[in-house]
C-alpha cells in the first residue's frame, strides 16, 4: 500500500485540517467533524445539510458554500456519519426557516440521518428530508436495500442549494429537491478496485484486461464483469442502461463523473462517446459538467448521470454558486 | 443473578473480541461490503470502555444503555444505529434493577433483537446479524441460563449466511454474488453472544 497519509485511523481529521488551510470561507469543525458555510446562520434562509462516508471528495465537503450546501458531515472512510454530527449541523445552520437534510440511499446513512432528525426535531428544528436513489445498477425491489444514491447527489445539491438561496421555504427547497432525484438516473463502471486505508489492499479483485459494471461508490463489486471495452462501447452500454430505466422527454443536465483515479484526459474522451450516444438516442443535453465529483478514494472508472431538466431546474442549475470544489456565475 | 459487574465484564470482553476479530470482520466486509466493519466497531467499543471506565453506570441496564449511546455515537454506518439500538433496548427493558436474572436478560435481548429487526427491516434469512442474534435468543428463551448454547447457536448462525443471498444493507447489491460469504454483521454479532457465555465463565474476575 502507498498511500499519502499518515495512519489509517487520522484520514479523515488530517483531511479537514488541509480543508480549514485551504479554504478559509468556511468553518471547519475538525472535532466535532462539521464543515460550515462560515456565514451560517443566513438569515432567512434554508438550510441544506448533507453528509455521508469520506472518500467520495468533493462530496458534500467540498459542495458547502453559497448556492449550494449549508453544512457537510463527512463520515469515516465509506461510513456514514453519527447522528451528533448531523445534529450540530442542523442547529448552526438553521435561522429558523427549518433545514433540509440531503441523503444518499444507504442503510448506515438513513439510519443516522432519521435518528439525527429525531434529536434536531426536539431540539426545535423544523426538517425535511430528501432521499438520494438514482444507480439503476441496483434493482429497486425487496430484494434489496433499493438504489444506491451517487452521481444525483450533485444535481440534488446544486439546484436545492440555489432554491434555498432564493429564499424558497423549506417545503418548497424539499419538492425541488425531490424533483431533481425522480428525474435523475446514474450508471457506473470501475475499472479498477478502491483501496481502503483501513483494509490497505483493494477490496476486490479486478484482473487488468477486465472491468465492473453497475458498481457503486464504495468499492463494492458491481452487477457484471467483463472483459474490457473501448470508451465508446462503455459509454453506449452506459447511456442505453440510464436510458432503459428511465427515458427523459426533453434536454438533460449530464454528468460524467470520474471515480477518483481517472485521468480528464480520458474522461472527456468517455464525456464524447456519452454525447455521441445521447445524440443517437434522440436526447439534447443542456448541460454538460465533467469531473471528479462523486468519487471513490484511488478506484478507476466512470459514471453517468443523467437529470431531465425544465426552466426552473436549468435557471437554479445556471444559478450562482461558490464551493471549493464547484463554482460559477459570480 | 447477575450484577452490574456481569455486564461491565461483558461489555468489556467484547470489545477485547471485536479488537482482536477486526481485522477477520474487516476482510469478511471486503468481500461483500465496504471493508470497514472491523474498524468500526473497534472504534465503538473502545469508546465503550473508556465510557464504562469513567462514568461507572450502577445497574445493568445502565451499563447497556450507555454502551449503546456510546456505539450510536461513534460508528456511523448502519452497524452504529443497529447494535446501539440492540444494547439500549435491552437496556430500557431492564430498568434499574440492581441485579437481574437470566430469564430477564432473555426477555431483554429479545427485546433488543425484536427492536433491531424494526429498525433495518430485515428478518432471519436476509444474510444480516439478525442471523447469529434470532437463534441466540430462541436458545436462551427455552434456556435462559445456558449462555454457552446461545453462543453456540449464534455462531451457527453466523455459518449459516455463507449461501444466503443478502436482501438488506449493502451486500444486497450484489445479488447471487453475495452467496458464498459470511456476513460480517452476523459474525460481529455471535462474537457479542459468545462474550456473554464468556463473562459468565470468568465470574468474579475483575472487570
Amino acid at each position: 500500500m502507498r498511500m499519502l497519509i499518515n495512519v489509517p485511523e487520522t484520514v479523515v481529521p488530517d483531511a479537514l485540517r488541509g480543508m480549514a488551510a485551504a479554504h478559509p470561507e468556511l468553518t471547519v469543525d475538525v472535532e466535532n467533524r462539521v464543515i460550515l458555510r462560515r456565514d451560517a446562520p443566513v438569515a432567512g434562509k434554508v438550510g441544506l445539510v448533507s453528509g455521508g462516508g469520506s472518500g467520495h471528495e468533493p462530496l458534500h465537503g467540498g459542495f458547502v458554500g453559497p448556492g449550494m450546501l449549508s453544512a457537510a458531515c463527512p463520515g469515516e472512510v465509506f461510513t456514514s456519519p453519527v447522528p451528533t454530527q448531523m445534529v450540530r449541523a442542523a442547529a448552526a445552520v438553521d435561522s429558523g426557516q427549518g433545514v433540509l437534510f440531503v441523503v444518499k440511499n444507504y442503510t448506515g446513512d438513513v439510519l443516522n440521518f432519521d435518528m439525527a432528525a429525531e434529536l434536531a426535531e426536539e431540539e426545535g428544528v423544523r426538517l425535511a428530508k430528501v432521499l438520494v436513489d438514482d444507480d439503476v445498477a441496483v434493482a429497486d425491489s425487496t430484494f434489496t436495500a433499493g438504489r444506491r444514491g451517487t452521481g444525483a447527489t450533485l444535481f440534488v445539491e446544486k439546484i436545492a442549494g440555489a432554491a434555498a438561496e432564493e429564499g424558497a421555504p423549506l417545503e418548497q427547497v424539499a419538492a425541488v429537491a425531490r424533483r431533481v432525484n425522480e428525474r435523475s438516473r446514474s450508471f457506473g463502471v470501475a475499472l479498477g478496485a478502491v483501496t481502503t486505508p483501513a483494509l490497505g489492499k483493494p477490496t476486490f479483485d479486478l484482473p487488468p484486461g477486465e472491468l465492473e459494471l453497475g458498481i457503486g461508490i464504495h468499492g463494492e463489486p458491481g452487477r457484471e464483469r467483463r472483459a474490457m471495452m473501448t470508451s465508446r462501447e462503455i459509454a453506449d452500454y452506459s447511456v442505453d442502461t440510464v436510458l432503459e430505466d428511465r427515458r427523459p422527454t426533453g434536454p438533460v443536465l449530464l454528468l460524467v463523473n470520474g471515480m477518483g483515479a481517472t485521468p480528464l484526459l480520458e474522461l472527456y474522451g468517455f464525456a464524447a462517446e456519452v454525447h455521441r450516444r445521447l445524440a443517437e438516442r434522440g436526447v439534447a443535453v443542456a448541460r454538460t459538467l465533467v469531473g471528479n465529483y462523486v468519487t471513490s478514494l484511488d478506484m478507476a472508472g466512470c459514471s453517468v448521470t443523467l437529470c431531465q431538466a425544465d426552466e426552473e431546474l436549468l435557471r437554479l442549475w445556471d444559478a450562482p454558486v461558490r464551493t471549493a470544489a464547484l463554482r460559477w456565475g459570480r | 443473578m447477575l450484577d452490574t459487574d456481569f455486564f461491565r465484564r461483558w461489555l468489556t470482553l467484547c470489545a477485547g473480541s471485536v479488537e482482536r476479530e477486526a481485522p477477520r470482520l474487516t476482510e469478511l466486509d471486503a468481500a461483500i461490503g465496504d471493508a470497514d466493519h472491523g474498524a468500526n466497531l473497534r472504534r465503538g467499543f473502545a469508546a465503550v470502555t473508556a465510557a464504562l471506565d469513567r462514568d461507572a453506570p450502577g445497574s445493568p441496564g445502565a451499563v447497556l444503555l450507555l454502551a449503546g449511546r456510546q456505539l450510536i455515537a461513534t460508528v456511523g454506518g448502519a452497524s452504529g444505529p443497529l447494535y446501539g439500538t440492540l444494547l439500549r433496548s435491552a437496556g430500557k427493558a431492564l430498568g434499574d434493577a440492581p441485579e437481574v436474572t437470566p430469564a430477564e436478560l432473555a426477555a431483554a435481548l429479545r427485546e433488543g433483537v425484536t427492536a433491531v429487526a424494526g429498525l433495518g427491516g430485515a428478518r432471519p434469512g436476509d444474510k444480516t446479524m439478525l442471523d447469529a442474534l434470532e437463534p441466540a435468543v430462541v436458545a436462551l428463551a427455552g434456556a435462559p441460563e445456558a449462555f454457552g448454547r446461545a453462543a453456540a447457536a449464534a455462531a451457527e448462525g453466523a455459518l449459516a449466511t455463507v449461501p444466503m443471498r443478502a436482501r438488506k444493507g449493502r451486500a444486497s447489491y450484489l445479488g447471487e454474488r453475495s452467496m458464498g460469504h459470511q456476513d460480517p454483521g452476523a459474525t460481529s454479532s455471535a462474537l457479542l453472544v459468545a462474550a456473554l457465555a464468556e463473562a459468565e465463565r470468568t465470574e468474579g474476575e475483575a472487570p
